[in-house]
């Protein structure tokens, strides 16, 4: 029995393209820098003894988090850029179609899947549609509304009359004030890092689980498909 | 009436010298941030220009803002601005009182229609017809609007006039309301701080009489000139937060070392004030220097930001207490335990069906 080539015919569809996947890798080591750099300089390391000019601690700090912003801000652009050339399962990241009765029934589906209530998942080429929503909602809408603030905030030392100020400025006053967009900046990491810890759980648990291939999908591309059923 | 003194003419006559009266030119001048050669266009100003009659009126307000510009260090504008800008009302300091002082409201705005700057300390409640603060018998708010409708322009002295400050604090019993939301055919001016720093005071008045115009704004209408930057970015103690050297607790080493304030929660890095540079009492200090956070008193909303020990806002929205980072821990803690939790159950309902098909594989065979 074990010897037995298998008898089921395997199919693979081509989804994610190299620059998708670039930005995929890219923008996740820009999180991780963000969060942490994010998270140290809200609640910096402890104190440093000796002269303030033997250390750069908290500058080195701030640093790679602009850094890392940049990165993820121009991965962001360069994704919507490709979200216009890209393939059609680029469209997904800015694209939701709630208007069709066909996403909701399979939302439904796949929140029961999660729920132990279904059997079997579904096949999906592109995101199956829980994972659609999260990435619109937390990426697309949540990775906007951190480059707007922590441009703002970032405006606030290149100062009056920077491009940043020009940009981004007005976000404080609209917010409230300065503490303000901070609190909302904060609380911004705590959403993504809850929303990152979902996202490598599930990409695991599907790429064991559903009928798909997940993880191998984002690093060669090629959407596997365990069976021949519909 | 005979035409009204410059302000050179004031100056004479109050025994200044020529001599003082041009160094105070060239000092106006460099505080004002100005290029040199406009020390000779401020002192033409003054010898020519008529001065120009100042409204000081007091809505919902503690006086702090008069306490702090009559002690304007800068030696002359103490002596002179006073009378340079020709303070015609001002109920906390001015001789006469009663119907005498209201008459000159009057008198003022008929004699200098749309030529006076109107000077708010306070701002007026709206709640039960503005009753929460009359003068001269009638709620401020009337009083308030009727001088600003002939005013050049007005002068919103203070956080509370800028932005409500404590007695528009939530739940604001009283509907406190900034000036820049009650007069909105005027430009306003918002000089905020409890108290602004009296050298700001007399520097935005300076400059206006001065150059006839109002200074150059940032997009919530505070003069660039003394609220362009944050306490943060001129803040003396800065090499000591760019090196991560902070104070962790009021009399630790690094308090007496003077390190940065940050982790007790220093508001300098989101508020918008000269502190830093002009400092206060004659330049002597300012609350950092002697060792204690910045509040954020000039920032709108301060009293409504939580705690002045934390520089980043506890979240009342979310219960009791909560800020960020407690939620965020717990969120990720629970999501965390949660995502163990799915995994392991998906195990099991995997196992299962394994042995459901093992079953049926075998009910074939």
């Amino acid at each position: 029995m074990l010897t037995d080539l298998p008898t089921v015919k395997q199919t693979a569809v081509y989804v994610y393209q190299t620059p998708v996947r670039i930005w995929h890798w890219v923008n996740a080591l820009s999180i991780t820098v963000l969060a942490i750099t994010g998270y140290l300089i809200g609640s910096p390391l402890p104190t440093l003894p000796g002269e303030a000019s033997d250390h750069y601690l908290m500058g080195n700090i701030r640093f790679f988090h602009f850094a890392a912003a940049y990165f993820f801000m121009v991965g962001f652009i360069f994704r919507i850029y490709w979200a216009i050339v890209g393939n059609s399962y680029s469209h997904q990241l800015f694209t939701l179609p709630f208007w069709r009765k066909r996403f909701w029934s399979e939302l439904v589906h796949e929140v029961r899947w999660y729920a132990f209530l279904e059997k079997e998942p579904r096949k999906y080429i592109g995101h199956n549609p829980l994972a659609h929503l999260f990435m619109v909602v937390i990426i697309t809408v949540g990775g906007l509304v951190m480059i707007v603030t922590g441009m703002a905030l970032y405006s606030e030392q290149t100062g009056l009359g920077s491009w940043q100020d020009d940009l981004f400025g007005w976000v404080i006053p609209f917010v409230g004030q300065s503490q303000d967009v901070r609190m909302w900046h904060h609380w911004g990491m705590w959403v993504i890092v809850v929303f990152v810890m979902l996202h490598v759980y599930t990409a695991i648990r599907e790429d064991i689980m559903s009928r798909q291939s997940l993880i191998s999908t984002m690093i060669s591309g090629w959407r596997m498909f365990k069976d021949d059923r519909p | 009436m005979a035409m009204t003194e410059t302000f050179y003419e004031v100056m004479r006559r109050q025994g200044i010298t020529r001599r003082s009266f041009l160094k105070f030119c060239s000092l106006t001048a460099a505080a004002l941030g100005l290029e040199p050669a406009l020390a000779g266009k401020i002192a033409h100003a003054m010898e020519t220009k008529p001065r120009t009659p100042v409204l000081w009126l007091h809505g919902l307000e503690c006086t702090c803002c008069s306490e702090s510009f009559i002690r304007s260090a800068h030696p002359l504008v103490s002596d002179v601005v006073l009378s340079m800008i020709s303070l015609d009302y001002d109920d906390v300091i001015m001789a006469s009182a009663g119907h005498q002082a209201e008459a000159i409201l009057t008198e003022i705005r008929e004699k200098y229609k749309g030529n006076y700057i109107l000077a708010v300390e306070g701002n007026p409640p709206l709640n039960q017809d503005g009753m929460s603060c009359i003068i001269g018998g009638r709620p401020f708010v009337e009083q308030l609007k009727e001088v600003a409708s002939d005013c050049k322009a007005v002068i919103s002295w203070g956080s509370c006039a800028s932005w409500g400050c404590v007695q528009a604090a939530h739940p604001n019993p009283t509907q406190a309301t900034p000036v820049h939301e009650v007069i909105t055919d005027k430009p306003v001016i918002k000089v905020p701080g409890c108290p602004p720093i009296a050298e700001v005071m007399t520097g935005v008045i300076t400059y206006m009489l001065t150059f006839d115009r109002i200074p150059e704004l940032d997009r919530q209408g505070r003069p660039k000139m003394f609220y362009g930057q944050r306490i943060h970015d001129k803040c003396y103690r800065r090499p000591h937060f760019d090196a991560g050297q902070f104070v962790e607790d009021w009399d630790d080493e690094g308090a007496r070392k003077g390190y940065c304030l940050y982790k007790m929660g220093c508001k300098g890095p989101t508020t918008y004030n000269a502190c830093s540079t002009v400092r206060w009492n004659n330049g002597v200090s300012f609350p950092i220097q002697s060792g204690h956070g910045c509040i954020g008193c000039s920032e709108d909303g301060f009293w409504d930001k939580g705690s002045f020990y934390d520089h980043v806002t506890d979240t009342h929205v979310f219960g009791i207490e909560a800020n960020a980072d407690k939620v965020g821990i717990a969120a990720a803690g629970t999501v965390g335990a949660a995502v163990a939790a799915h995994a392991a159950a998906s195990a099991v309902q995997r196992i299962k069906q394994r042995a459901g098909e093992h079953h049926e594989e075998n009910d074939k065979s």
